[in-house]
C-alpha cells in the first residue's frame, strides 16, 4: 500500500507529464488551476489520467472544490 | 407536446405529462460506461407520488419552499416533480458553490426543506456556515452508505409514503421557482420566477427547437441553471422526450455518451464547446494531405449547400465521420450561459451541427433571443423568440444602446430585494444592462456590458460586490473590485477579467509581502472568481453620504489610464 507521500509524488510526477512540464516543478502545495493555466476541463482530462495510473474511480463530487495537488493526492489516498 | 396555454402550473402540466406519455423512456441515467437507470414516464411517476405523498406527511403545503442541491441525476427531476405537484416553490442551488455559499443561499431563499446528495450534505454539515445556519425543517439526502452519519438528515430513498398524495394547483402567476442568478457574498439576487414565466417560456423555444417522444437531450450542465432546468427538464417533459443524465463529466464519457444514445440535443457552455472545436480541429488537421484536401473540399460543399437552412439529411452523409461521432442524429447544440465566439459557431455550423446561440438572462426566463437558423449567423445572437419585446435605450450614433426586455417570461423581482426589483424592472421592461444593437434583419447583436460584472466562458456570472469579502482587512488604506470592461469598456464579451483597486497608505509601498497577501486571498476564491490583476490610485474614493464607494464615479476616475499600464499581473 502506498503511503500518502509516495501518492503525493506520483500525482505530481504524473501531472508534470501530463502537462509537458519538467519532473519536480510542480509541488503539492500549488493551485493547479493557477499553476498549469488550465480550465475545469482539462482537469478532468487529468483526474482521467490519474484514475487509470491508481486503478481507482474518483467521483467527480469528491474533486469538487479541489485545487491543489496535497487534497487532490489525498483524495485519492482515500479511495486506494 | 402538451397545449401549455391550457395550464395553470408546472405541476399541472408535467403531472399530465407522466400519463399521456406514460409508455415513453423520460430518463437514462449512466455513470462511466455503466447504464444506471431507464426510466419511462410511468415509472418516473411510480417514483414520484410516493415521495409527494412523504412531503405531504411532513407537512410540506402550498407555497413551502424546498431547495435542491444536486448534480445533475435522476433523484433531482423526481424531487422538483415532488415539489411542483405538492404545490411548493423550488429553489435550485448550484452544486458547485462552496459550502458557505449555499448556506448563505438556503437561509436567504427561506428553504424549509432540503433534497440533496449525501457528500454534499457532509460537506455542508462540517462548513463554519452551518452555525448561522437556515432554518431548515426536514433534510434528505441521497445515496448515503449504509452506516453513514446522517447529521439529522433523512434517507432519501426510504423517505416515501403509500398512498396517493394530493396534487395542489397553483395560479399562474404565483411563485414556481427562486434562481439564484449570482449574488453570494454580497447580495444575493434570488430571481422569483413564475409558472407563467416557464410556461411561455416553454411555448416560445420549442416553437424553433421542438422536443418529442424520441428526440434524446443529454444534460451536461447543472440542472439548477435555467437553460438545463428548461431544455433538460421541462420542456423534454412536456413533449414526451428522453433525457440523459451522466454521472461524471469526463470528456471521454461525455464524447462515449453521444454515439451510445444517439443525442439529438446538447446544452454546452461556451468553454466546453470550444475545447470540441479544439479537438475536432487536432483530429483534422493530424489527416494525410490527401484526406485533408477531399475532406476540405466536402465542408466546402457542405457550407455552399446550408447557406440557407441547415440540411442535416445532407451535411450527415457529406460529413458522415463526423457526424457519426456524434452519433449521428445531433440536430443542434444548444450553447448558453456567456458568449460564445462567431468562428466557434462558424466552424460546428460549417460541419453541418447547427449551435442554437442565443441570449437570455435568468431574470427574463432563460432566453430573450436565439438563433432561428434561417438563415444561420453566426455574428448575432439571433431574433427575439416569439412574444419577447426587445428594444435598445439611449443608443449612440452606431445603433448601440441598452437592451430591454418586455416578456411574460420576466420575473417577477428580486426575493426581498424591492428596491433592486425596481431597478431592475422599470415600467414592466427588464432593464439588462447588456449593450447591443438590432441589426435591419432584426437580429440582436451585443457588444459589451453597461454593468459592472462579468460572465465567464464556463456561463459563472460574477459580480466584483460578491468577491471583496475575501479581501477584507487588506493592509490598505481602501480597495474595490471592478470588471476591467466596466473601467474600459472594449466592445467585447470575451475573455472578461476582474481587477482589485487599491489605494495605498500615505507612504506604503506596493510590496512583495502585500502581494503575496493579495494572492493568498485570491486563491481562497473558486478559480473562476478570482482577480487577474491590481491597479493602484493614489487618491481617495469618492463615496456617499453613508461613505458607500460611488463605483460609477471611481470608474471614470480609473478610466483616464491605459488599461494594458495600469493593471499589475499577480
Amino acid at each position: 500500500m502506498r503511503t500518502l507521500e509516495q501518492t503525493t509524488k506520483e500525482v505530481l510526477d504524473l501531472a508534470a507529464k501530463h502537462f509537458q512540464l519538467p519532473a519536480g516543478s510542480l509541488a503539492p502545495g500549488d493551485d493547479f488551476f493557477k499553476k498549469l493555466g488550465i480550465d475545469s476541463l482539462q482537469t478532468l482530462e487529468m483526474l482521467s489520467r490519474l484514475e487509470n495510473h491508481f486503478g481507482i474511480e474518483l467521483p467527480d463530487y469528491e474533486v469538487q472544490g479541489v485545487s491543489d495537488f496535497k487534497t487532490l493526492a489525498e483524495r485519492i489516498q482515500s479511495r486506494l | 407536446m402538451l397545449d401549455l396555454s391550457q395550464y395553470q402550473s408546472i405541476g399541472q402540466a408535467l403531472k399530465d405529462s407522466l400519463d399521456q406519455f406514460a409508455n415513453e423512456v423520460c430518463l437514462i441515467e449512466a455513470d462511466r460506461e455503466r447504464e444506471k437507470e431507464r426510466l419511462a414516464y410511468r415509472d418516473f411517476k411510480v417514483r414520484a407520488h410516493p415521495l409527494a405523498k412523504g412531503l405531504q406527511g411532513a407537512g410540506f403545503s402550498a407555497g413551502g419552499r424546498a431547495s435542491i442541491i444536486m448534480t445533475n441525476q435522476s433523484k433531482w427531476l423526481i424531487s422538483a416533480y415532488a415539489v411542483f405537484f405538492t404545490g411548493g416553490v423550488l429553489v435550485p442551488l448550484d452544486y458547485k458553490l462552496t459550502p458557505e455559499e449555499q448556506w448563505q443561499l438556503l437561509k436567504h431563499s427561506g428553504a424549509k426543506f432540503l433534497i440533496t446528495e449525501y457528500p454534499i450534505w457532509r460537506q455542508l454539515c462540517t462548513s463554519a456556515g452551518s452555525s448561522a445556519a437556515a432554518d431548515l425543517q426536514t433534510v434528505l439526502v441521497t445515496e448515503a452508505p449504509a452506516n453513514a452519519d446522517l447529521a439529522g438528515a433523512l434517507r432519501w430513498e426510504a423517505f416515501r409514503e403509500a398512498g396517493e398524495p394530493v396534487f395542489i394547483l397553483r395560479k399562474r402567476h404565483d411563485t414556481a421557482c427562486i434562481v439564484y442568478s449570482s449574488g453570494t457574498g454580497g447580495r444575493p439576487k434570488g430571481c422569483m420566477m413564475t409558472h407563467e414565466n416557464y410556461l411561455e417560456q416553454c411555448v416560445a423555444l420549442t416553437s424553433i427547437y421542438p422536443f418529442w417522444p424520441g428526440v434524446r437531450y443529454l444534460s451536461i450542465l447543472p440542472t439548477n441553471h435555467a437553460i438545463d432546468f428548461m431544455v433538460g427538464f421541462f420542456g423534454p417533459f412536456t413533449c414526451g422526450a428522453t433525457v440523459v443524465h451522466l454521472r461524471t463529466l469526463r470528456p471521454e464519457y461525455v464524447r462515449e455518451a453521444f454515439a451510445k444514445y444517439k443525442i439529438t440535443y446538447v446544452s454546452l457552455v461556451p468553454l466546453v464547446l470550444k475545447n470540441l472545436q479544439k479537438g475536432l480541429q487536432v483530429r483534422f488537421d493530424a489527416l494525410p494531405s490527401g484526406k485533408r484536401r477531399v475532406f476540405n473540399a466536402l465542408v466546402a460543399v457542405n457550407k455552399a449547400l446550408t447557406r440557407g437552412q441547415p440540411r442535416p439529411g445532407i451535411s450527415r452523409r457529406l460529413l458522415k465521420q463526423v457526424h457519426e461521432a456524434f452519433g449521428g442524429e445531433l440536430r443542434a447544440i444548444i450553447v448558453g450561459g456567456a458568449f460564445t465566439e462567431p468562428q466557434t459557431l462558424q466552424f460546428f455550423y460549417d460541419l453541418g451541427i447547427p449551435v442554437a446561440n442565443g441570449y437570455g438572462l435568468t431574470e427574463a426566463g432563460t432566453a430573450i433571443t436565439v438563433n432561428d437558423l434561417k438563415p444561420f449567423r453566426a455574428d448575432t445572437v439571433g431574433k427575439p423568440l416569439p412574444g419577447m419585446e426587445v428594444r435598445i435605450v439611449n443608443p449612440a450614433p452606431d445603433g448601440v444602446g441598452e437592451v430591454i426586455v418586455c416578456s411574460k417570461t420576466v420575473m417577477s423581482g428580486y426575493l426581498n430585494d424591492p428596491e433592486l426589483t425596481a431597478e431592475t424592472i422599470v415600467d414592466g421592461w427588464l432593464m439588462t444592462g447588456d449593450l447591443g444593437r438590432i441589426d435591419e434583419t432584426g437580429h440582436l447583436q451585443l457588444s459589451g456590458r453597461k454593468k459592472n460584472m462579468i460572465v465567464t466562458e464556463e456561463g459563472k456570472n460574477i459580480y466584483p460586490e460578491d468577491i471583496e469579502t475575501v479581501f477584507e482587512s487588506l493592509p490598505v488604506k481602501e480597495f474595490c473590485v471592478f470588471a476591467a470592461n466596466y473601467i474600459w469598456p472594449k466592445r467585447s464579451m470575451v475573455g472578461e477579467q476582474l481587477v482589485l483597486v487599491a489605494h495605498l497608505e500615505s507612504g506604503q509601498q506596493y510590496s512583495e509581502e502585500l502581494k503575496r497577501d493579495i494572492n493568498a486571498r485570491n486563491n481562497r476564491l473558486l478559480n473562476y472568481k478570482r482577480i487577474h490583476g491590481v491597479v493602484l490610485l493614489d487618491e481617495d474614493f469618492p463615496r456617499t453620504a453613508s461613505l458607500k464607494i460611488k463605483r460609477n464615479l471611481l470608474a471614470e476616475r480609473l478610466a483616464k489610464f491605459e488599461a494594458a499600464a495600469a493593471i499589475l499581473p499577480l
